[in-house]
């Protein structure tokens, strides 16, 4: 500072003045957005719990939809969006990894594998509704599944392949290259070193990456109501697991079912006040659903990665 | 260098068998020479492990090792050395078929493995096949993140061996020749990723031991380690020298001069000269070979 | 393969190898398989909709799809004019992007370049967090909330209008475009910044005029990817614009756009090889091409940024 004499210093020193105030202004403007932006969303999620707040109660669990917003729950939705899940994750999950094993740790790099992975981001891209579209003309017509917990299931294993091949693929890319290396240079062969190695090592980023994806998968409305899923639905499918033998059975895989967003959705498209009420506890539970989802997914993520760091 | 004189693996098997003991009474330049000599001679009459014949290779179309002609002797360990890039670490890596895990690679000539007489480059050998014959230890240290116990067993698993106790033997072996058992044998179940960079190389080096290889490569595998551990590894390959067949690619070359029965420089992906280490770092024949030891450049 | 290993249990041992070996080809097979669900997808989706479209064009001439002005395909006298559901999906994607490139810019230049290290920690998961929000609940937050705060500023706002759904698009796609253009000012080499401040220039400056020049393509990338998002969007608007086609680009009016058309006609029981179930087939094949120009382009920009660093 001992230059910070006469009037040319005096002036650039104004001049920097002038300048950091853009910086200090900015720093203002970006937090005013972000917690703007941040503070609406919350506002709106308070707002929904407490529009919803009159109907949480066991009850709202345990009831069929009904012509009385009162008596009215949610207990088919919520027994069809589990076993729709567990239809997406049973087909997304060997899928998705399978392809992602493929696309990382086998495929050549030739015009081939460019069209796979050229397919696979713009999967990634296509709005859900389309998917509801393919899954209307080819399972519920070509395949015959009819409006069936299969046909949802595998529309929204369709949806997520592209979040879990993509997450999974990050998930194995994280794996050194001298690990791998190490493994080949025992004599293992390619899947060995994958099936022993690579894999074992990336389950915590394959785990969050489907979690993510079962999260989106569970609110997706338009491609569900595509496929011609009812809201009204007054009995539930029949039970996967029974007393006697085989004790496992598949015919609820045919089952007519409705999820948690169509049953909101159907809630929210009614004039009645009464059934906005049902509609908010109904997507208060909704994001719970995923928030806690995302939050399972993140906490995962941050355990594998204290457990082994390269 | 102190620590000559109490150590025993220092000195080959081979010592007892010919009667040349060395004279541990007089002062530490005879110590020296002694050993020198039999390590010598015992060299010289090694049968001949492996041999290189006009080998190439290329990564696509680049040229990367020039028809190279060498001799790794059994039981004796082998440094190539020489500047960045010559080419030492690929030449290292023909050994075990790395390369394979590379599109675009490709081998000409011959590297036979005696005394089976087999081409280990040829395109109808198993890469794998190789590499449970063949060891390998990285530049930097690479443990699974596995118990110690199943880094050192994983080789054994691999090639189908399925008796838990004999496994167990294995493992308290290759532990006991790197030198480790005594630091991990209460541990063996705690993760390969626990241990110091030094105690992992070592795991690394136990876990290329248990399958009994007949040859050990090593690739510059002290660079990411300190001077006390980079100590111990070397003092350890001295002692491996007695079961196994060592080639060595380092950086550094005293470290060259203190662990090899022989030296090959390389320069620019050819073979420039290759000795016993005591003729190269002492009387080498060529120029660059001269240069290259002295300093002048790399 | 010839042999090399030799001695006692090297048979055993060549045996297993061939077992091995044979394992690792049916496993590259049913990978391979995996991989090409991707592929076999995109083609089924295209075959379906081309083909669904295929009996449809046949009774409505491309001519009229494109230039006609209503779309009434569940009147007597049914009309097929795209124009009115293109209108609508014009007008609500606009009014989002108005919201999310703003906020969007300005929450990826401040967490990029003057947000500490902790608040970009904790922000960014929070924003993915966003993202998973179920659509139908922005629905609900954009009829029963925001349509009712707006009629409050604007009289006469309908209960179905363009503007609030739009507005809450824009709000929900904000993380996306947040993120990806974080993450193209994020990759633009420190060494960059470096030299602008070693001239003197506030952080400020640097940020407008090295930063977000040199991560420019990446930022396009992102409004793009985000206009392809919200021109798919379908439960917000379905909820909240109303489901009547109208060929207006007036946002305080309701509309239906294709998305939200498809949703309508879905909700009845159209009988299978009624034009108006064809008609879905039709929309959804323009509201494809649209997003996936969109998206091509989006991804062009993405990897030519790559490339530039």
């Amino acid at each position: 500072m001992a230059a910070a004499t006469g009037v040319v210093s005096e002036q650039l020193r104004r001049d920097v003045q002038r300048r950091k105030l853009f910086d200090q202004l900015f720093v203002l403007l970006g937090m005013t957005v972000m917690f703007a932006a941040l503070a609406t969303l919350a506002i709106l999620f308070l707002d929904l719990v407490r529009d919803g707040a009159a109907r949480f109660g066991w009850d709202f669990f345990t009831s069929f939809p009904s012509r009385n917003a009162q008596r009215a729950g949610i207990l088919s939705a919520w027994v069809g969006t589990s076993l729709v899940m567990l239809v997406t994750v049973a087909v997304a999950m060997p899928i998705g990894v399978a392809a992602a094993i493929y696309l990382e740790e086998y495929a050549p790099k030739n015009w081939f594998t460019a069209v796979i992975e050229i397919n696979v981001t713009n999967l990634a891209g296509v709005p859900s509704i389309i998917y509801g579209l393919l899954a209307l003309g080819l399972f519920v017509y070509q395949f015959n599944l009819g409006h069936s917990i299969a046909a949802a299931g595998l529309t929204l294993s369709l949806l997520i392949l592209p979040i879990v091949i993509v997450a999974t693929r990050e998930a194995l890319r994280a794996v050194p290259r001298s690990i791998r290396e190490a493994a080949y240079a025992l004599g293992a062969t390619h899947w060995e070193v994958t099936a022993h190695h690579v894999l074992p090592y990336s389950t915590g980023g394959i785990l969050t990456g489907m979690i993510i994806g079962l999260s989106r998968a569970i609110g997706e409305t338009a491609p569900i109501i595509t496929i011609g899923a009812l809201a009204f639905i007054a009995f539930l499918p029949t039970p996967p697991l029974s007393a006697e033998f085989p004790y496992v059975n598949f015919t609820w895989l045919s089952d007519p079912f409705t999820v948690m967003p169509i049953q909101m959705f159907n809630w929210v498209s009614r004039p009645d006040p009464e059934f906005q009420v049902n509609a908010a506890a109904a997507g208060a539970i909704l994001l719970g659903m995923t928030l806690l989802m995302n939050g399972i997914a993140i906490y995962v993520r941050y355990r594998y990665r204290k457990k082994i760091n390269w | 260098m102190q620590s000559e004189a109490e150590s025993a693996p220092f000195m080959p098997a081979t010592d007892v068998d010919t009667g040349i003991l060395p004279i541990r009474e007089s002062g530490r330049g005879a110590l020296q020479i002694s050993i020198d000599e039999t390590r010598r001679s015992a060299a010289q009459n090694a049968p001949i492990k492996a041999r290189a014949t006009d080998l190439n290779f290329y990564y696509g179309d680049f040229k990367a090792l020039k028809s190279l002609n060498i001799e790794m002797r059994e039981k004796q360990v082998t440094a190539l050395i020489g500047p960045s890039g010559c080419g030492k670490s690929t030449f290292l890596r023909c050994f075990n078929r790395m390369h394979d895990l590379t599109p675009g690679t490709r081998y000409e000539g011959s590297i036979t493995l005696f005394p089976d007489n087999i081409d280990l480059v040829a395109r109808n050998v198993d890469p794998i096949e190789v590499r449970m014959r063949i060891g390998m230890v990285f530049q930097k240290p690479n443990p699974f993140p596995k118990s110690i116990f199943e880094n050192v067993a994983y080789g054994l698993r691999v090639s189908g061996m399925r008796s838990r106790v004999r496994i167990e033997e294995e493992v308290e072996k290759a532990l006991r020749n790197s030198a480790l058992w005594d630091e991990v044998k209460d541990r063996l179940d705690s993760s390969g990723l626990s241990l110091s960079g030094g105690q992992q190389q070592r795991l690394c080096i136990a876990r290329a031991l248990a399958t009994n290889p007949e040859i050990l490569l090593f690739d510059e595998p002290t660079s990411a380690l300190d001077p006390i551990a980079t100590a111990r590894i070397e003092e350890l390959i001295a002692t491996l020298r007695e079961q196994v067949t060592v080639i060595i690619v380092t950086h550094n070359m005293q470290q060259a001069a203190r662990v090899s029965d022989y030296t090959a420089f390389m320069y620019l992906g050819e073979l420039i000269e290759f000795d016993q280490t005591s003729t190269i770092f002492t009387n080498p024949s060529k120029k660059a070979t001269e240069d290259y030891i002295t300093g002048r450049y790399g | 393969m010839s042999d090399i290993t030799s001695g006692p249990g090297a048979a055993a041992i060549r045996q297993r190898l061939r077992v091995r070996r044979a394992r690792d080809r049916v496993i590259e097979a049913v990978l391979l398989a995996s991989a090409l669900v991707a592929v076999v997808t995109t083609i089924s989706i295209v075959y379906i909709l081309v083909s669904e479209s295929v009996p449809f064009f046949k009774t409505v001439s491309l001519a009229d799809f494109f230039t006609d002005t209503m779309w009434t395909p569940m009147f007597a006298e049914p009309r097929f004019g795209i124009l009115p559901l293109l209108a609508g999906t014009l007008v609500t994607t606009m009014v989002a992007l108005c919201v999310a490139i703003p906020c969007g810019t300005i929450i990826a230049i401040y967490l990029s370049e003057f947000a500490p290290h902790k608040l970009r920690e904790i922000i960014k998961p929070v924003l993915e967090l966003l993202g998973a929000v179920p659509t139908v609940v922005y629905g609900y937050f954009a009829l029963m909330v925001v349509t009712p705060l707006l009629q409050k500023f604007i009289p006469g706002l309908p209960g179905f209008n363009m503007l609030s759904p739009g507005l809450v698009i824009g709000l929900m796609i904000i993380p996306y475009v947040a993120s990806v253009s974080e993450d193209a000012m994020r990759a633009v080499p420190n060494y960059m910044r470096e030299g602008s401040y070693a001239m003197g220039a506030t952080r400020f400056q640097t940020a407008t005029r090295v930063v977000v020049p040199g991560a420019l393509s990446g930022i396009a990338a992102a409004y793009i990817l985000g206009i392809s998002r919200a021109v798919g969007e379908t439960m917000v608007v379905a909820v909240a614009a109303g489901l009547q086609p109208n060929l207006t680009f007036n946002p305080l009016e309701s509309a239906a756009t294709i998305t939200a058309f498809i949703v309508q006609v879905s909700l009845g029981d159209l009988p299978h090889d009624s034009i108006g179930y064809q008609s879905i087939f039709a929309a959804g094949l323009v509201l494809m091409v649209t997003t996936l120009i969109f998206n091509i382009a989006g991804f062009a920009l993405t990897r030519r940024f790559r490339e530039e660093y």
